[in-house]
């Protein structure tokens, strides 16, 4: 069919020619045009969509969310598969967020282990009391949220055993702990109180080496790598959410297995 | 109830709105599980060498990468339950899929071996077709499953025990995302090779012939 916008006779040529400059800017522009588009839509697709707000809040509530799923997965009385001593690795796999020969090594006649939130007895401990504490053995499987894997083994007392030593209030949500290398960590209430969740002191039944926490440090079954802080100084009960060091930076908060 | 006159009713379409819907979300879920997944991969590969650069990755480092994936867990995983309810339902998955005749795989490899791709009717897939829906429907479940251990491995510990430990799950998981970028591959291709059917999973595509579910 013929389109009424096309005249019915069609104009000379020479018209064209007259216009040729014009028709070439008109060309120019619209390459121009197209060009900036085009840079508007690499500019898009290259920026990084995690790095918008909106959708940063979007998967930290799916994060959220997360944590309340993983809470309802938990099964406190499932244990984690162990393993025989001779699979022990020694020495265990190191890894935080420096370096190992930046490891700042604990005092034992210095250090103590401070107490607060909802526990009734607070008084610190010291290393020579804790060593009176009942002390369990665990050849447990770490698994790092990077991929990798090794099996250790930890004894030491339970925390359990410990809240309820101090008369911790076990209906609390969270239980949080403060270290000596300024890495915070807490985990849910569920977790603290299942049985292979240890205050390690020992690595393959020798006192812990310093890069591995010496005095003290955290050794959950149920629970990925960054979630076991070392060299703890501090343990709190709260109601009100501790956060983390990585969770702060965006990694999940419950990291249950 | 509302019901349809035969007569006068037309036939549905072969791709019904309710699939449309679930084929695109699921292309998005899939983008989002593939590269976010890349992402986590990269902190300890798996294959020596083997990294996915930036521009393939979802997330600027692995936390973000490992928030996209379980944010993007739930649409895939839900979006694929929707999916085999709907086809088993409504009988459709069964009736795109089946029969499968080995016979009708080799004539059609033969024939592709030839450059002879007919694909004059879209609402008739061939064997090889259907063989390739079936596989990456099953690497999808595949890769659900195996993700969910990879997520819990202690709380899953004997089915994780059971396909070979943890790191073996891991492969696993690997080789089933592996299977699903090499279908994914041979699709876009193909639906770029014969535009129509691109078209039809857009609009419904033709109406297909009378006593056909939808």
């Amino acid at each position: 069919m013929k389109s009424p916008f096309r005249p019915a006779q069609p104009p000379t040529a020479a018209i064209l020619d007259d216009h040729r400059r014009l028709i070439r800017l008109i060309e120019r522009r619209g390459i121009l045009r197209g060009g900036l588009s085009l840079g508007m839509l690499a500019m898009l697709t290259g920026c990084d969509v995690t790095s918008e707000p909106a959708v940063d809040k979007a998967l930290h509530l799916m994060s959220s969310w997360n944590d309340r799923v993983q809470a309802a997965l938990f099964d406190p009385n499932h244990l984690a598969p162990t393993y025989p001593k001779s699979m022990i690795l020694q020495p265990p796999k190191f890894n935080a967020y420096y370096d190992i020969t930046e490891v700042k090594p604990v005092d034992p006649q210095t250090w103590k282990l401070e107490l607060a939130g909802l526990i009734s007895d607070k008084r610190p401990w010291t290393a020579e009391r804790l060593a009176t504490l009942p002390e369990r053995e665990m050849v447990i499987k770490h698994i790092c949220v990077e991929g990798w894997d090794y099996i250790g083994g930890w004894s030491g007392p339970t925390l359990r055993s410990f809240l309820e030593r101090v008369g911790a209030d076990l209906h609390a949500k969270y239980v949080a702990f403060k270290t000596a290398d300024d890495y915070p960590s807490s985990i849910d209430m569920a977790t603290a109180l299942h049985p292979q969740t240890l205050l390690a002191t020992k690595y393959a039944g020798a006192p812990l080496a310093d890069p591995f926490g010496f005095p003290l440090r955290l050794r959950m079954a149920t629970k990925l790598g960054y979630k076991n802080p070392k060299w703890i100084t501090a343990i709190e009960v709260t109601n009100r959410y501790p956060g983390g060091y990585w969770e702060n930076l965006g990694e999940n908060w419950f990291a249950g297995m | 109830m509302r019901r349809k006159s035969r007569g006068t009713s037309l036939p549905p379409r072969l791709h019904p709105l309710p699939v449309r819907l679930m084929h695109w979300t699921n292309a998005l879920a899939m983008i989002i599980m593939i590269m976010s997944g890349w992402g986590i991969y990269d902190d300890y590969v798996i294959i020596h060498g083997l990294h996915f650069s930036a521009a393939y990755r979802l997330g600027s480092w692995a936390a973000p990468s490992l928030l996209w994936h379980f944010a993007g867990m739930w649409l895939l995983a839900l979006n694929g339950v929707a999916y085999l309810g709907y086809g088993i339902a409504t009988g459709r998955l069964r009736e795109r899929m089946l029969p499968i005749h080995f016979k009708d795989v080799l004539h059609t490899v033969r024939d592709t071996l030839h450059f002879k791709i007919e694909h004059d009717d879209l609402t008739v897939y061939n064997a090889v077709q259907k063989l390739l829906y079936i596989v990456v429907i099953l690497a999808g479940i595949w890769q659900v499953f195996t993700g969910l251990l990879i997520w819990k491995p202690i709380q899953f510990s004997s089915a994780v025990s059971l396909l070979g430990g943890f790191q073996a799950v891991r492969i696993e998981h690997f080789i089933g995302m592996s299977v699903i970028v090499g279908f994914l591959i041979v699709h876009v291709a193909l639906s770029i090779l014969v535009p129509r059917t691109l078209w039809a999973m857009l609009s419904g595509g033709p109406r297909l012939a009378g006593g056909t579910h939808p």
